[in-house]
């Protein structure tokens, strides 16, 4: 029997304003408990709600990068329950109105085809405390930093077909939102989270089966495995005559399992309802002009032009414009060089990335700055050094000896261009090795490499390959009887 | 010192005949000696108002005095005062020191007044006879053997008892207006939006409005002054210039149209109080107004739609008192859910639990456009009702409620018969408008109120108009016995 996966996801994304969503305190990651809680976001008596304006400026901007409608007007809501890092007793959301609706995302497929997943809605909410349950023997510490952040609930469509396509869409959409700069992404912190909704179903049944929901599945890695675990489960169910309850559940990542949370039965009703203390958002059209004059050139875009622009393959201008940092400075790179585009593609897709990969360092602290990079690869065009040589030189500039020219000088790195010099060591060279001169006359093409490397080595690694090489074609004579 | 209306003392304290220190000890003598005779203040704060008095006799000393500078205040329990404990009428608070001043608490420290002490009321504003309060009932000043009205019942009894001269008060069904009317005193809700909400505890955030409550109009104007204005933190407050409510007081009120809703006028009313608003309304004819019957249909559907939404809102505004932050917490709680229930079940008094369930019920998933969605419909036809009638008139005149203060524990057992005795207040919080009570005479040896209802912000109008009745009626002078 043939099943099909159906998947739908809520992700969580924490909106990247330096003040709260209903409240003035700061919303940065990592104070002392409670220490970044006002009256507003404990919930005392009589504190009301004070919507922020950038929160919303930057739900707009998500919903013109996904080609959404943008309300005009959306309401925001309660949502009713009792947890005690809830401290209102309620969660300012949005419910009947989201201010973001019907737009969608378009996904790289391994066979090369792109594939558009629909998002349902995007809405505005505040996020809740947490609860520390260790360190507090017995009892449960709670910690209002966190809650009264801005989020941005995005929720797609049951477009996606398998774990793999749902990961394509997250990574797609973790781009787009750091792309937009309304999120920092950082999904350790919890800027960036996950709920994943899977059913399976009979291939052609155009029904959906019953859906689980897996709570919280906060890295690419675990939404995978979280995926592949559930729709397994469900289809073992499903074989062996049972049947999937519709609930929601929470996966294990160290036994990398889904266990059961809470069934529907067990559901809250959160009685829903206008916030009496909120007015509707209004976006008017004079707000989203100015927001769609923010909007940076968005990552599809990027990619094309790249292609267009640099003629870089598609796989390589996937890579570049992965994040608009990346991108950013591989364009630095592109125009400090003149113009070499595809060295440059090379170098910042290999050996930066490499060093970057080695050390643990993150682009934006690379010791070498794409000015640094674009005069390197300009070196290697104008022969004053080879293409070997200049690795050596990025790892100097890497530990931080200084710009290119100046280690070039200082190491006396420049190529040999004068032939005299380089005649002189061919000359030695083929004087000290007879056997391979009458190897190579002898039709051994390949002995020219050998002679290759010797004059090298003689010149320290400096002599003009090219230079070097018709030299040596004329001295050795034509190759072969 | 205690019969001066505000607007007498400022006078007074102004020609330097008393300072705002020695009146400020002279009514605390009063609270401590008759405040027991009917239960106004819950928290009397003499350390406060001694300073506060002394720094309003500095300012004046300095030039600085504003009308308002060194007169005497007290605040329904509801406005959080900063190191002052803000109980709300309610066990689940009787713990609670505020950490901050409500927008309403700062602007009148600010305009000099000096608080002493914080008044009696329902327990979070949920009644209309003071008898839910967590620390007795307020009691009627005119006969103490009746209530005061609710919810800002302990504050229209301290100033009837001439306690204080001028008090907030908090109106979500008719909280200001009903006691007001059942204490022979003046009090004002202004039009929703007009004053800060914030740091007035919430009972129902789409009807709650706070305003002040004293003996006459020109008092109502001298502290609305202070009162009203934007405030960047209540986003349901609005942002327009707000006009000087004494400017206009003393205006001729003649050609003033005023519409007589027959709906105010039928079965239910006392027969008594329908004779002292007629005698008014030839007092309003004398001065030069002119009378038209209007009609608002929708109105007899207020007080079953305000059921639904009150509480509505009101189950989920009294959700943060879990135990975990603020507030009673139940001794040695088992687990989590037996903190909940205990913390709630014990610190709540009946009648609020009373309406969270019912709140809780008709935002329920299957009951919502049943209840909530459906008394949302008919709150947008009793708006409508009243802006068809301010098209033909300028204010609306009816009596404030059917009958005068009824006897203490009458009622307790029947909460329908008791929320309908605010069938008049009701409406005029679901369209959001503002309205006054006013004293205009005895029934059964009661007080009688009348109330006027304005359009939106029209404040100064209904100022007005109670000001120049007030200049030919001595209704709002007249002092319960025993307490002159």
């Amino acid at each position: 029997m043939e099943w099909e996966t159906v998947i739908g996801l809520e992700v969580h994304v924490q909106l990247l304003t330096r003040s709260k969503i209903f409240s003035g305190a700061s919303t940065a990651y990592g104070a002392e408990p409670n220490t970044q809680a006002c009256a507003v976001d404990l919930g005392l008596p009589g504190v009301l709600p004070v919507l922020n304006e950038e929160a919303v400026r930057m739900a707009v901007k998500f919903g013109l990068a996904i080609g959404a409608e943008v309300a005009p007007r959306s309401v925001f809501a309660r949502k009713n329950y009792f947890y005690p890092d809830l401290p209102k007793g309620y969660q300012i959301s949005q419910y009947e109105l989201p201010i973001v609706a019907r737009g969608h995302l378009d996904i790289d497929l391994e066979d090369g085809t792109t594939k558009r997943i629909g998002i349902t809605r995007a809405h505005l909410e505040e996020d809740a405390g947490k609860s520390l349950h260790e360190d507090f023997a017995g009892m449960t510490g709670i910690d209002l930093n966190r809650a009264g952040t801005p989020l941005l609930e995005i929720v797609s469509e049951p477009d996606l077909r398998s774990a793999k396509e749902a990961v394509a869409y997250l990574k797609k959409l973790h781009s787009l939102v750091m792309y937009l700069e309304i999120c920092d992404g950082n999904m350790q912190e919890g800027s960036f989270r996950c709920d994943a909704n899977v059913s399976v179903r009979r291939k052609g049944d155009p029904k959906f089966g019953t859906r689980v929901e897996i709570k919280n599945v906060n890295s690419f890695r675990f939404v995978e495995r979280a995926i592949n675990y559930e729709v397994e489960r469900q289809i073992e169910l499903l074989e062996s005559g049972g049947k999937v309850v519709q609930e929601t559940r929470l996966y294990d990542a160290n036994r990398d399992e889904t266990r059961s949370m809470r069934t529907k039965e067990e559901a809250n009703d959160y009685r829903y309802f206008p916030d009496p203390d909120l007015l509707p958002v209004v976006v008017d059209a004079e707000l989203l002009a100015r927001v769609r004059e923010t909007l940076p050139e968005l990552p599809d875009a990027k990619r094309q032009r790249f292609m267009e622009e640099y003629g870089l393959n598609q796989y390589d201008a996937t890579v570049l414009t992965a994040t608009r940092e990346l991108a950013d400075y591989y364009e630095h790179v592109v125009r400090e060089s003149g113009g070499l585009a595809k060295p440059a593609a090379n170098w910042v897709m290999v050996e930066l990335a490499g060093a970057l990969n080695k050390s643990g360092l993150e682009l934006r602290d690379s010791p070498v700055t794409p000015q640094m990079l674009g005069q390197l690869l300009k070196r290697i065009q104008d022969g004053t050094i080879s293409g070997k040589i200049a690795k050596e030189v990025f790892e100097a500039m890497w530990n931080g000896e200084g710009e290119p020219d100046e280690i070039i000088e200082k190491r006396g790195l420049k190529q040999v261009t004068d032939v005299a010099a380089i005649e002189a060591l061919v000359d030695q060279v083929i004087a000290a090795n007879p056997a391979q001169v009458e190897q190579y006359r002898a039709g051994k093409d390949k002995v020219l490499g050998f002679f290759v490397g010797q004059v090298m080595k003689a010149s320290g690694g400096k002599a003009n390959p090219a230079q070097l090489n018709e030299l040596l074609r004329k001295k050795l004579g034509p190759a072969g009887g | 010192m205690h019969d001066k209306t505000i607007a007498e003392l400022s006078a007074a304290l102004q020609a330097g005949e008393f300072s705002a220190l020695e009146l400020t000890q002279h009514l605390l003598a009063r609270i401590e000696a008759r405040n027991g005779d009917v239960n106004a203040f819950i928290t009397v704060t003499p350390e406060l108002a001694l300073e506060a008095a002394k720094a309003a006799d500095a300012a004046r000393a300095r030039g600085e005095a504003g009308p308002l500078t060194g007169i005497p205040i007290a605040h329904k329990d509801l406005f959080c005062t900063d190191g002052v404990r803000t109980s709300c009428g309610s066990k689940m608070l009787d713990n609670f020191i505020s950490p901050y001043d409500a927008t309403v608490v700062e602007r009148l420290k600010v305009a000099g007044t000096v608080m002493l002490g914080k008044t009696n009321m329902d327990e979070f504003a949920m009644g209309s006879s003071n008898e839910t309060s967590y620390y007795g009932p307020a009691k009627n000043p005119w006969d103490p053997q009746r209530v005061p009205g609710g919810s800002s019942g302990g504050s229209a009894a301290a100033v009837a008892a001439r306690l204080v001269p001028g008090v907030t008060g908090s109106d979500t069904g008719g909280s200001i207006r009903q006691p007001a009317a059942l204490c022979g005193i003046s009090g004002l809700k202004p039009t929703y939006g007009r004053v800060s909400r914030y740091g007035m505890v919430a009972f129902a955030s789409s009807l709650d409005q706070g305003g002040p409550m004293a003996r006459n109009a020109e008092d109502l104007a001298l502290l609305l002054n202070a009162m009203a204005g934007f405030d960047p933190k209540d986003s349901t407050c609005i942002d327009r210039p707000v006009p000087d409510y004494t400017a206009r007081l003393a205006a001729s009120i003649k050609g003033l149209k005023i519409g007589l809703p027959k709906e105010y006028f039928s079965e239910g009313l006392d027969a008594d109080v329908a004779k002292v608003i007629d005698a008014a309304i030839e007092e309003f004819r004398r001065l030069g107004a002119e009378f038209k019957e209007v009609s608002l249909p929708n109105v007899k559907l207020s007080v079953p739609a305000y059921y639904v939404i009150a509480p509505a809102e009101a189950s989920s505004n009294l959700s943060r008192y879990d135990g975990v932050r603020f507030g009673y917490r139940c001794e040695n709680p088992r687990d989590l859910e037996d903190m909940y229930k205990r913390s709630r079940g014990e610190g709540f008094g009946a009648e609020v639990k009373r309406r969270i369930l019912v709140g809780t019920y008709a935002l329920s998933a299957g009951y919502y456009d049943a209840y909530y969605r459906k008394a949302q419909q008919v709150r947008r036809l009793i708006r409508e009702d009243f802006v068809k009638a301010f098209a033909e008139v300028d204010m609306l005149l009816g009596p404030t409620t059917p009958d005068v203060a009824f006897r203490l524990g009458e009622m307790v057992d029947d909460p329908v018969r008791m929320y309908l005795t605010d069938v008049y207040t009701i409406a005029v919080n679901l369209a959001g408008l503002p309205a006054m009570s006013i004293p205009a005479g005895f029934a059964k040896g009661m007080p009688v109120g009348l109330q006027l209802i304005g359009r939106d912000f029209d404040e100064a109008r209904l100022l007005n108009a109670a000001h120049k009745y007030q200049q030919v009626t001595d209704w709002h002078n007249a002092c319960p016995p025993g307490f002159e």
